[in-house]
């Protein structure tokens, strides 16, 4: 007897239940564990929740909370191969992309990779301490020979968070232009921000090939390109309405407005989310080393693994570096937008 | 004085609220401000104005804050869409302009000058000034050049390169109105333009604004909620006052004739010498022959301040009044103190809520 059998009786629904009864489903080991003390003394502190499993008890026709697992895994290895169809031509260039980007940030030499990263610093901060301060970052890096290491990781930040700026911003943009966009757009953000980054990697394996570049491509964009939708919206949104009516008044197209006005005021906001996108990207890549993603988070999982406690906790700092080099370039990049669009 | 009419109003409503349309049948029922705030849960905006405005002049639009002043210069424009009425530029209808006219009329024939400056932060002040000839497909040479030009004349030369957050309020008013002026529009719109200013300054851009309009001769709209500032500004007056127009008139007429307490009790406090001119209080000459004992000449237009800093104070004297050089009255000081007098002494506490 289990706990809800008079449900099913009160309501004269035994007879349903026992025509609808089969040979039990497959046993799991916690029901053959319990088949041995099936008659054991009840109590008020025993009384299940009535779960699904629970009814299944008292009526074989109310199903198992497994068969709703198995459902959805049954759901989604139907539309697989459609969805496959469909999203693998489309993501391909992502992964050519990522190899080609892989292939030359490996295949350069240092002796020019760190002039080219020098210039870049300088040119995104205007500021001498910081090209120093990454060059010494980089060259311990390199000097503790995680330098190619290093690289790829980089390298696979680069071409997502390019990536995201590319689709986040004109999703931005769109979203505070439109409240019906805003509103539809907000719960898959929620979504996005909130899923497990490992929750990403489960469907995705099913999808793509776990040898293909892609497939941590698209966790790292899914995961990193939130903050830029959300701050483009917030920032477009906050631009100051006298700035827009004055807009208004001279006759500015709604173009003219977007790309003279809108965005170049909003671009501190923006700023803030390209470089939160950055830091997001770079902890997923650490994850997506689990798909095949190459680069220091690689050792970081073989420190795991092999409970090498020195590889691991090395390469944790050489993260660490390349975190504290992304966020002070982007962060003094931002700073110097903003001292020129002081009120 | 009266030229032609540059931008007339007519019969113009406003309406804030779920159903404008509907709304507007009550007021055209005779329903209130206030009862239709209660009963139908709309604003009443503005109410069945009327104004003509002449090429040339300076128009002020005058209310205390929530008298629908900076809603009504916003149908000019169309910033804000009425809810029935006209307003002609030019004797064209520009509500009926669609997307494409309206856009070339803001472009072309309308400026506007706006209380909290409104300046691109990331823009230098000459970048700024020509926003007005870029929006309109000038190459950045030709905008810079003009933009230079006028903000010479607003006295910012040197400043071209600066950004606006550099400048003071003051300096940062003068690049909107170089911004303003760079557009070469006939007509100019001032929304408040000098009440965010210390008063010193005010008066400064107030000196500055009329010295501009003595070359220039625009067409400018300027809103005010300081009675001394639309008085030394105004060619026209209009006084607001819960979203209909109390008086429209010349300010020295409104001054010595106020229609209505609420203009008698706001006109009371401000100094009469200083806006009353000469024309208002003479007398006109009785035949050809000026009075023998006649103190000397003043100006049509002198401001009695003027005509009483000559006198030095004394009631006994009398002048001739001038026009362009011929004799055209006589101004007794006896009646020129009266009319520093207002007509009706307010009393203290009848200021209308």
């Amino acid at each position: 007897m289990a706990t809800y059998d008079f449900i099913f009786d009160g309501l004269g629904l035994r007879s349903w239940c026992d025509a609808g009864k089969t040979e039990d489903g497959p046993l799991s080991m916690a029901d053959l564990l319990a088949k041995g003390d099936s008659d054991k003394e009840s109590s008020l502190l025993d009384l299940p929740f009535p779960s699904l499993d629970a009814l299944n008890e008292s009526c074989g026709r109310i199903v198992q909370s497994r068969a709703m697992t198995k459902g959805v895994e049954e759901g989604f290895l139907a539309i697989k191969d459609v969805l496959r169809f469909v999203l693998d031509p489309i993501t391909q260039p992502l992964s050519w992309l990522l190899e080609y980007t892989l292939l030359i940030f490996e295949a350069a030499p240092w002796w020019i990779m760190f002039p080219i990263l020098m210039v870049v610093v300088y040119l995104a901060t205007k500021s001498i301490r910081m090209v120093g301060f990454v060059t010494i970052c980089l060259a311990f890096l390199a000097f503790i020979d995680h330098y190619s290491y290093s690289m790829q990781t980089l390298a696979i930040i680069f071409v997502c968070a390019c990536l995201c700026v590319l689709f986040g911003v004109p999703i931005g943009i769109a979203m505070s232009r439109s409240d019906r966009m805003q509103r539809m757009t907000i719960p898959i953000l929620d979504m996005l921000q909130t899923l497990p980054p490992f929750v990403y990697l489960i469907p995705l394996i099913f999808l793509f090939s776990v040898t293909e570049p892609k497939l941590y491509g698209i966790a790292i964009i899914l995961y990193a390109i939130v903050p830029v939708i959300r701050l483009t919206d917030l920032g477009i949104r906050l631009v100051d309405k006298d700035v827009i009516e004055a807009a208004d008044s001279f006759g500015m197209t709604e173009r003219q407005k977007l790309i003279g006005v809108q965005i170049p005021l909003a671009l501190p906001n923006i700023m803030a989310g390209i470089n939160q996108t950055i830091m997001m990207s770079l902890a997923m890549v650490v994850i997506a080393s689990l798909v095949s993603a190459p680069g220091l988070g690689v050792l970081v999982l073989r420190g795991i693994r092999n409970l090498e406690l020195g590889v691991g906790l090395i390469s944790g700092l050489g993260i660490v570096l390349l975190a504290i080099i992304l966020d002070r370039v982007t962060k003094a990049a931002l700073d110097r937008v903003n001292a020129a669009q002081k009120h | 004085m009266t030229g032609t009419v540059k931008i007339a109003i007519r019969e113009l409503y406003k309406i804030f609220g779920i159903d404008p349309e509907n709304a507007l049948k009550h007021v055209l029922d005779g329903v209130g401000k206030v009862d239709l705030l209660e009963q139908h849960g709309h604003v009443l905006g503005l109410q069945d104005i009327n104004i003509d405005m002449y090429e040339g002049e300076i128009t002020v639009i005058m209310g205390l804050s929530g008298s629908g002043k900076s809603t009504l210069i916003r149908h000019l424009n169309r910033l804000i869409e009425p809810t029935s009425g006209q307003v002609k530029v030019d004797g064209n209808n520009v509500l009926i302009y669609d997307e494409h006219q309206l856009r070339k009329m803001r472009r072309e024939s309308m400026s506007m000058v706006f209380q909290k400056f409104a300046l691109l932060p990331h823009r230098t002040v000459a970048e700024n000034a020509g926003t007005t000839l870029q929006v309109r497909g000038f190459s950045q040479k030709e905008y810079l050049a003009e933009a230079e030009k006028w903000l010479g004349v607003v006295g910012l030369s040197g400043f071209e390169n600066h950004y606006p957050h550099q400048l003071s309020g003051g300096m940062q008013q003068r690049v909107g109105i170089a911004r303003a002026l760079t557009s070469n529009s006939p007509i100019m719109l001032m929304d408040e333009a000098f009440s965010a200013l210390d008063p010193l300054i005010r008066t400064d851009m107030q000196d500055l604004l009329l010295q501009l309009q003595d070359d220039l001769h625009k067409t400018i709209v300027f809103i005010t909620h300081d009675l001394d500032e639309a008085l030394k500004l105004a060619d026209r007056l209009v006084i607001l006052k819960d979203g209909y127009i109390v008086q429209q008139d010349e300010p020295q007429h409104i001054l010595l004739n106020p229609c209505d307490p609420y203009i008698e009790d706001f006109v009371s406090d401000i100094n009469r010498a200083r806006v009353l001119k000469v024309r208002s209080v003479m007398s006109p000459l009785v035949g050809d022959t000026p009075p023998a004992d006649a103190h000397g000449e003043v100006d049509y237009n002198d401001t009695l301040e003027d005509v009483i800093t000559r006198s030095g104070g004394d009631t006994s004297h009398s002048y001739i009044v001038t026009r362009d050089g011929a004799q055209v009255g006589v101004l007794e000081m006896t009646n020129l103190v009266r009319a520093l007098v207002p007509r009706v002494a307010s009393e203290a506490g009848a200021r209308k809520l």
